[in-house]
């Protein structure tokens, strides 16, 4: 499987590709953990991956860590500066990827920007940027992500939006507008191209422990990144249109959607 | 206690840049990770968990500060190799292995963590990210391994992990009687196995005294252990904290009469699987909380080789006198002293006790550390929570060379902790706040004032 990841560096992202070279329980050197008859007989496919993000050095630093944890040679992740706020990196950053991997099967996309709704009414310059790179690159890049995946006959594009797009609610309102647009533009990628063989996964994550949500309050049902990741990879593999992280979030945010204004005015949620 | 916030970013260099303290899984008994009364910020480490670089020649690994024990065993055992020291638990962090200079079983045969720590990378108190090793800046390097994290924050640490003939421990574990058959098997252990350790009832008296169980290990060969790796362990938890009294004299001399006849056979050997052996008390999550809501402390001594068992013996009837009931009592052996300025291994007997924190706990400690001065020995910072500055001072002839380098790298004594306001007498948040003439404007931000308990 050959994998580019933008934003792989931090938080679910960074997860998500330790689980690609190194899955939790399994076994890196690639000797098996237990000798179980079948199951150490069945080769898992080599994943191949290619880092995008806005910072070379730390892409690098990233890349290497995922060698060592994959027992791979060094240098057998690549990386090129791909930024959300600059729709002019998306294509170089993507071809790229191609020239490094030999093609592109599977395309995920974790970055993003965050601040607490709070903060967000009191910086409408960062309110601005937010709202651009959550919504505008986002959108900017899937569509170069989309068109070189259609090119060579479909793939998997997984995109994390989140909960909070799911429903106006007071504490994330500007956070939560982007989102829903994005959501939507993915509900309709889906829906568009299925049958070309592109696969469009909308992962929607709950309140997630990562350095976004680090000194926020925790709430009940907060999931780790690593479990995450490990849903995320099942849903690709499933090819599953929509991912809530934890699972709980699916029936918390179906709750949710149902509750008529009056009550969503009287709540903080 | 003010609340303080942790700073948790992937980018530990720059959350590092203005705050008195940086921690990692904050698993230390005592208070060395947590800020001084009244300091609102104190950075963590965890995110920071990158490998930078692995050489399997040289068994060389580089990583960034917040990479964790358990962790690293899970990518490198597979591998071959081990960390080169291991404490008694996994959930500690590389940043955390330098700055206790942590030492293991194996201490009489591999020193402690610092001795195979090859270089770090740290922000010191100017804000300056600088180098360090047993040759570059010498000085900032041996007070930073051991040094609690007070002489700037630990960024990146490279040390050079040991290999091992297979990922499984052969071990033997002998049952005896009291702690003069104790101690002499556990010297003669010393001169042929790697790695021992053991731990005694210290509720028995008499001719019983210090009866309990010596634990010998070694990597087993590839020929007697299994042919693959061993799956990382089921753990268990203790969800929520039990009630508070649960863990008194009587239940601790129950537990201890239990795992002492658990061991019935006089030896036992045998291949177990590396976690059952270094980290036992990993296997049940939030152990602690079997303590209820007022906690437990531990203390841990070094009493030199020069006071012998009679030290040691000693040392038990003043626990036994004390009535202080430890349901865990682990004695190993101390080899050499290491580089680091303030390490806590010299030549000698460690003990290790934990008892549920109450009234007299300040008291007992006192006597504690009154009894380790007179023989000479240390305790360990890492798990100390109610030492007085006084009795650190006079146990710790070190201490000097220690702090003229903190004051050549940190000479306004940013770098901060609870426990350094408390053991190494740092002026506290309220105190500073008055000297500076801005904070003098604004007023003291949060008074602070020195815990104290009834003596």
């Amino acid at each position: 499987m050959k994998v580019v990841l933008l934003g792989a560096t931090k938080g679910m992202g960074r997860a998500l590709a330790r689980n690609l070279v190194s899955p939790p329980g399994g076994d890196p050197a690639g000797k098996p953990r237990r000798p179980k008859l079948e199951e150490s007989k069945v080769e898992k496919p080599q994943i191949d991956l290619f880092l995008l993000g806005r910072d070379e050095t730390d892409l690098a630093r990233s890349a290497r860590d995922l060698e060592v944890r994959g027992g791979r040679p060094v240098n057998s992740v690549g990386s090129a500066v791909c930024d959300l706020a600059k729709p002019d990196t998306f294509g170089p950053a993507l071809d790229a990827a191609q020239r490094a991997l030999g093609g592109i099967e599977v395309v995920v996309v974790t970055a993003g920007l965050f601040a607490t709704q709070e903060k967000l009414e009191a910086d409408p310059a960062f309110t601005a940027r937010m709202l651009d790179a959550n919504f505008t690159g986002t959108v900017l890049f899937c569509e170069e992500a989309r068109k070189r995946l259609l090119a060579r006959g479909g793939g998997t594009l997984c995109v994390f939006s989140s909960v909070a797009g799911e429903r106006g609610r007071k504490p994330v309102i500007l956070y939560g507008a982007a989102k829903a647009g994005l959501s939507h533009y993915l509900e309709g990628l889906d829906h568009k191209f299925r049958a070309s063989g592109l696969k469009v996964i909308t992962v929607k994550p709950g309140f997630v422990k990562t350095a976004m949500t680090a000194g926020l309050p925790v709430p009940p049902f907060a999931g780790d990144p690593d479990r995450v990741a490990s849903l995320v990879l099942a849903a690709i593999e499933r090819g599953a249109p929509v991912v809530y992280a934890p699972r709980i979030w699916g029936l918390i945010m179906l709750v949710i959607r149902q509750l008529p204004r009056f009550v969503m005015r009287k709540l903080n949620f | 206690m003010a609340h303080a916030q942790q700073l948790l970013s992937e980018d530990l260099a720059q959350i590092t840049t203005d705050v008195p303290l940086s921690r990692g899984l904050g698993r230390s008994y005592g208070d060395s990770s947590l800020p001084a009364d009244g300091d609102p910020l104190v950075a963590g480490s965890v995110l920071a968990d990158r490998i930078l670089a692995f050489d399997p020649d040289s068994g060389i690994l580089r990583a960034e500060a917040g990479l964790s024990l358990r962790e690293m065993v899970r990518l490198f055992l597979p591998r071959g190799y081990f960390t080169p020291v291991s404490p008694g638990t996994q959930f500690v962090t590389l940043g955390g292995m330098v700055a206790s200079d942590i030492h293991g079983k194996g201490h009489h045969r591999d020193g402690c963590f610092g001795q195979h720590v090859t270089s770090l990378r740290m922000r010191v108190a100017d804000g300056r990210i600088v180098d360090c090793s047993a040759i570059k800046e010498r000085d900032l390097f041996r007070a930073t391994v051991g040094g609690m994290g007070l002489t700037g924050h630990i960024l990146e640490v490279s040390v050079r992990l040991k290999r091992v003939p297979s990922p499984w421990i052969a071990f033997e574990s002998v049952r005896l009687p009291n702690i003069d058959a104790y101690v002499a098997a556990l010297k003669e252990a010393s001169a042929t196995w790697p790695q021992t350790v053991g731990f005694i009832d210290c509720t028995k008296s008499g001719r019983h005294l210090g009866r309990g169980i010596l634990i010998k290990g070694r990597w087993a060969e590839p020929n007697e252990a299994p042919a693959y790796t061993p799956a990382p362990r089921r753990e268990r938890t203790v969800p929520f904290d039990l009630p508070s009294g649960l863990v008194n004299p009587l239940t601790v001399k129950l537990f201890n009469t239990m795992t002492y006849w658990k061991h019935f056979a006089l030896v036992r050997r045998g291949i177990i699987h590396p976690e059952t052996y270094f980290y036992p008390l990993d296997q049940v999550l939030h152990w602690n909380r079997a303590y209820g809501k007022r906690g437990f402390t531990q203390y841990q001594c070094v009493l030199p080789n020069e006071g012998g068992t009679d030290a040691v013996r000693r040392f038990l009837e003043l626990l036994l006198a004390r009535k202080a009931a430890s349901p865990v009592c682990v004695i190993k052996d101390c080899g050499a002293e290491g580089l680091g300025l303030l390490s806590f291994p010299r030549p000698g007997i460690s003990v290790a006790i934990d008892f549920a924190v109450n009234r007299g706990t300040q008291a007992l400690v006192d006597a504690l550390n009154e009894f380790v001065i007179k023989e000479g020995g240390r305790i360990y910072l890492a798990k100390d929570a109610f030492t007085r500055q006084e009795h650190y001072r006079a146990m710790e002839p070190r201490l000097p060379q220690w702090e003229a380098i903190r004051r050549k790298w940190d000479p306004e004594r940013k770098l901060r902790s609870h426990q350094s306001v408390r053991v190494l007498g740092d002026p506290p948040v309220g105190v500073r706040a008055r000297e500076s003439e801005t904070a003098e404007a604004n007023g003291p931000i949060v008074s602070a004032t020195p815990r104290s308990f009834p003596a």
